[in-house]
């Protein structure tokens, strides 16, 4: 038995799986503290499910909670900007392309320093030490604690990115320090993004963590607990610590995914309604479409690997507003939804209250909506579903209907039949579909390494890292027969003889179910 | 025409597709040319037209493997060091810019330049689209000598070639370049303004610019890729397009070999009929062939576009799993005729078939 969680903005959910088979879902609301949520989610599961504590197997989390922040602009810290580069790259200096209130509140501290490699390896400048060392000291007396270090070719070789993180530690004793060489591909403009947008969660990410941690500790189980990353694998909580920005679009990824499962339709549009925002996304042979474009989050360019999502500020605790001109978001009550929401006995109009008064769903009291006039029902409900038909629109790239999955606690919005698809499937367990993708999440297993083509031939050393990523999944608890090889990259390292290439493969599989 | 830091992004983007693959990132170049548009005032485009026949014109270009860019971006004062140096050699101060390639970052990096020093493009270029060698432009092939030409790495470092004719420029240039870690700044071919009236290739700045836009404009229509390939068979030389595979990214083998990235990407079609297309590089792509059979050579264009929204795909992007469609594109007449062919045809790239054009192919 496993259990998925999923923390929004606005509900955690908790579903409780055996092998494929749901056993008990739950919806609850997210809570200031995270934990409590968490905990409240999974008491009710266990409750329903009636299991055991001692049952529980594994838990898996999904949260958009380290994405929401950077896209809110919440909780993030001062980062210390350093690029070991100079005197290339001077042109362009460190986020240039960010969005101005963005780099104030994250990036007052740009600095760029000489050093960097050259494309074989090769050291193009020497590290400037005594600079890296001196901006540390400086912004150690200026109360920064987060640092992200880019240098010039760093995933060739990763050296001057170490020595830099020493030197800061040196001045900085407990200092978070972000080396790009960790999280990004090649690409500075993007792996640096990536690194200071790691950096600025630093705070965040401990704290979090920590909260999952006290929840299961609190709860009594003592289960392994992963959190799921974008490419739909699972990480541990050392990990996320660490790399919180490895979550980002975690969410459309689990939603995408356990809604694909729910269903058994490969190609379909998905459309998650959540609390505060719709996202759209595009499932094509039974996985997320990606994106192929560099991927800008809150604004900011990046080179992950994510699904293709558009999103929308429509949620169920949209504010709907009538002076005028009748909207739907895109600011929401969020959490504070079973507060402020007029079904619940708030004073605040928000979507739910408003499907509520159509008769398209049963939460709260009905009397309490029962005053609203009928046009405007019918003004807002025509809004909601014109700003989803135009999103999906806006997914879709030819005009051949495709089916509709609708997910998400916020899909009791839509009612009627939306141009551009064939028909709604609203799967059982919808609105519980990213807990359902956080608990399906595959385990991988990776190798980056160098490999030798002159000795071993390409198609050999293939053979070799693909076999050792397969086995390393397997350690981590995949099943054998379900495993992929989802990635694999070649570099070539020119400066090293005998034809070295480093290659790094990435196998995904399905967790092993425990029998019985 | 004004080159304002709004029309940037499609021009970027239809650079990418005229890159075919190759010629770098123009996102860097993107943002070395708003930068220098949001400081210095945007430059004006002029036509071959309004080009006086005696104006001193020098194309400014970033030469090397283009993965070399995305990792090390731009210094900015080597193209200024470049300039002013090739200025200082010939005597004549420019009166235009020019761009010597339209594909990829080479064709922005004119703009940064021209608005740092006040000066107007050329609304032309040297290739057409995206080619991996100095010597591979009409100024070459229709007589203009490539030295004296300056070469600038970040250091300010700077090497002077006078060579004998333009591939014995490129080949000392190459050489240079990979000592300097891959990628310099460059200033070669000075011309006059007759010269690039004889040799150039006319309007394909502004042709990069209609590619970005149409391919947005679809976006919101729903099929960027029709959209293209109608705006497309409304120019004057790049009329005979079509999409000649839709498929997935199943092998790609890649090494950077005496200064290039240079590969093969296999695909497998989506349709699940089990054909396959092959796709040779040296940067830019060059061929593309269907179970065995050449569907598209260069000159002509191949292009990789992501098969959703048209986004133009580079070669140091490609990624297995990816997927794709293929697009061949007409070459201008200027880029196909014998002399031409012989520059940049396909046995200079070590094909053993003839070039072919493109709706003589089945």
């Amino acid at each position: 038995m496993r259990i998925g969680v999923d923390v929004g903005g606005t509900n955690t959910d908790a579903v409780l799986m055996d092998g494929g088979e749901v056993k008990a879902s739950c919806k609850t609301t997210t809570t200031e503290d995270v934990s409590s949520g968490i905990t409240s989610a999974i008491t009710e599961v266990l409750t329903a499910g009636k299991v055991e504590k001692s049952g529980i197997e594994s838990v898996m989390i999904g949260t958009t909670h380290f994405t929401n922040a950077f896209v809110e602009r919440k909780h993030l810290l001062q980062v210390g900007v350093i690029r070991i580069a100079l005197p290339a790259a001077r042109l362009l200096p460190p986020m240039i392309d960010w969005p101005k209130d963005m780099r104030d509140q994250v990036g007052r501290y740009r600095h760029m320093v000489r050093g960097g490699y050259q494309f074989d390896g090769r050291e193009n400048v020497l590290l400037d030490e005594k600079a890296v060392a001196e901006i540390a000291r400086d912004l150690k007396s200026k109360g920064v604690t987060s640092f992200a270090v880019t240098g010039v070719f760093c995933q060739v070789n990763s050296s001057q990115e170490e020595r830099a993180a020493e030197i800061i530690r040196d001045e900085v004793p407990d200092a978070t320090i972000t080396q790009s060489h960790n999280i990004g591909r090649i690409g500075l403009i993007e792996r640096e993004n990536a690194a200071i947008m790691n950096a600025s969660l630093a705070a965040l990410s401990t704290r979090v963590v920590s909260s999952f941690r006290e929840a299961l500790a609190g709860l009594g189980i003592d289960a392994p607990f992963y959190i799921s990353q974008n490419d739909g694998t699972l990480m541990n909580a050392e990990m996320v610590e660490q790399y919180p920005i490895l979550t980002f679009a975690s969410g459309p990824t689990n939603s995408m995914r356990g809604a694909a499962y729910l269903c058994d339709v490969k190609d379909a549009i998905v459309c998650d309604i959540g609390g505060t925002t719709t996202d759209i996304g595009v499932l094509a042979n039974g996985f997320p479409r990606e994106s192929a474009i560099a991927v800008d989050v809150g604004g900011v360019r990046t080179n992950f690997r994510m699904p293709d999502i558009t999103a929308l500020g429509l949620g169920g605790g949209s504010l709907v507003r009538s002076n005028g001109k009748l909207t739907v978001g895109p600011d929401s009550v969020g959490f504070r939804l079973i507060e402020d929401g007029l079904v619940f006995g708030g004073d605040t109009l928000t979507a739910t209250d408003i499907a509520v008064a159509a008769g398209q769903a049963d939460i709260g009291e009905r009397a309490k909506v029962s005053h609203l006039d009928g046009s405007l029902v019918k003004a807002a409900l025509d809004e909601i579903h014109t700003m989803i038909e135009v999103g999906i629109d806006r997914m879709k790239t030819s005009a051949e209907p495709v089916p509709l999955i609708l997910v998400g606690g916020g899909s009791i919005l839509v009612s009627r039949r939306i141009a551009g698809t064939t028909d709604t499937i609203t799967p059982d367990h919808a609105p519980v579909a990213n807990a359902i993708g956080a608990a399906i999440a595959q385990i991988g297993g990776e190798v980056d390494r160098v490999f030798s083509y002159e000795t071993l031939g390409r198609e050999a050393a293939i053979e070799s890292a693909s076999a050792e990523a397969r086995q390393k999944a397997i350690e981590a608890g995949a099943s054998p027969d379900s495993i992929e090889i989802v990635e694999l990259d070649e570099l070539p390292l020119t400066y090293m003889p005998g034809g070295a290439v480093r290659l790094r493969a990435k196998a995904v599989g399905d967790l092993v179910q425990a029998k019985g | 025409m004004k080159v304002t830091v709004d029309l940037l992004e499609d021009f970027a983007r239809g650079a990418a597709f005229l890159g075919t693959g190759g010629g770098g990132d123009p996102y860097i170049g993107r943002l070395a040319a708003q930068h220098a548009i949001e400081e210095y005032g945007p430059p004006e485009l002029i036509s071959l037209d309004e080009l006086d026949d005696d104006t001193a014109v020098y194309p400014v270009v970033y030469i090397g493997a283009p993965t070399i860019f995305i990792e090390k971006l731009i210094c900015g004062d080597d193209m200024d060091f470049a300039l002013s140096k090739l200025e200082e050699i010939t005597g004549r101060k420019a009166g235009a810019i020019i761009s010597a390639e339209v594909g990829g970052v080479n064709s922005i990096v004119p703009f940064a330049v021209a608005a740092r020093r006040g000066l107007p493009v050329v609304d032309a270029d040297g290739m057409g689209r995206a080619f991996p060698e100095v010597q591979m432009v009409t100024f070459n092939v229709y007589g203009v000598p490539a030295s004296p030409a300056v070469i600038v790495n970040e250091h300010l470092e700077h090497v002077v070639v006078h060579a004998h004719d333009a591939k014995s420029t490129e080949n000392k240039l190459r050489a240079i370049a990979t000592e300097m870690g891959l990628g310099a700044g460059l200033s070669c071919y000075p011309m006059t303004g007759k010269q690039v009236k004889d040799t150039a290739v006319g309007g394909t700045l502004s042709l990069a610019h209609g590619i970005g836009r149409a391919i947005v404009e679809g976006r919101k229509q729903g099929d960027p890729i029709e959209s293209l390939l109608a705006y497309l068979r409304t120019t004057p030389y790049y009329n005979k397009c079509k999409v000649l595979f839709d498929g997935k990214i199943v092998d790609l083998l890649r090494e950077v070999k005496g200064g290039w990235n240079i590969g093969t990407c296999v695909l497998e079609a989506l349709d699940g009929g089990g054909s396959r297309m092959e796709i040779v590089f040296q940067n830019e792509n060059l061929i593309a062939r269907v179970d065995g059979k050449t569907k598209v050579i260069v000159p002509d264009l191949v292009c990789v576009v992501d098969r959703e929204s048209g986004e133009p795909v580079t070669t140091e992007t490609l990624r297995y799993g990816q997927r794709v469609k293929i697009i061949g594109v007409s070459a201008a007449p200027i880029m196909r005729t014998p002399e031409a062919l012989a520059v940049f045809g396909p046995r200079m790239f070590g094909f053993d078939e003839d070039f072919v054009p493109i709706e003589d192919i089945a």
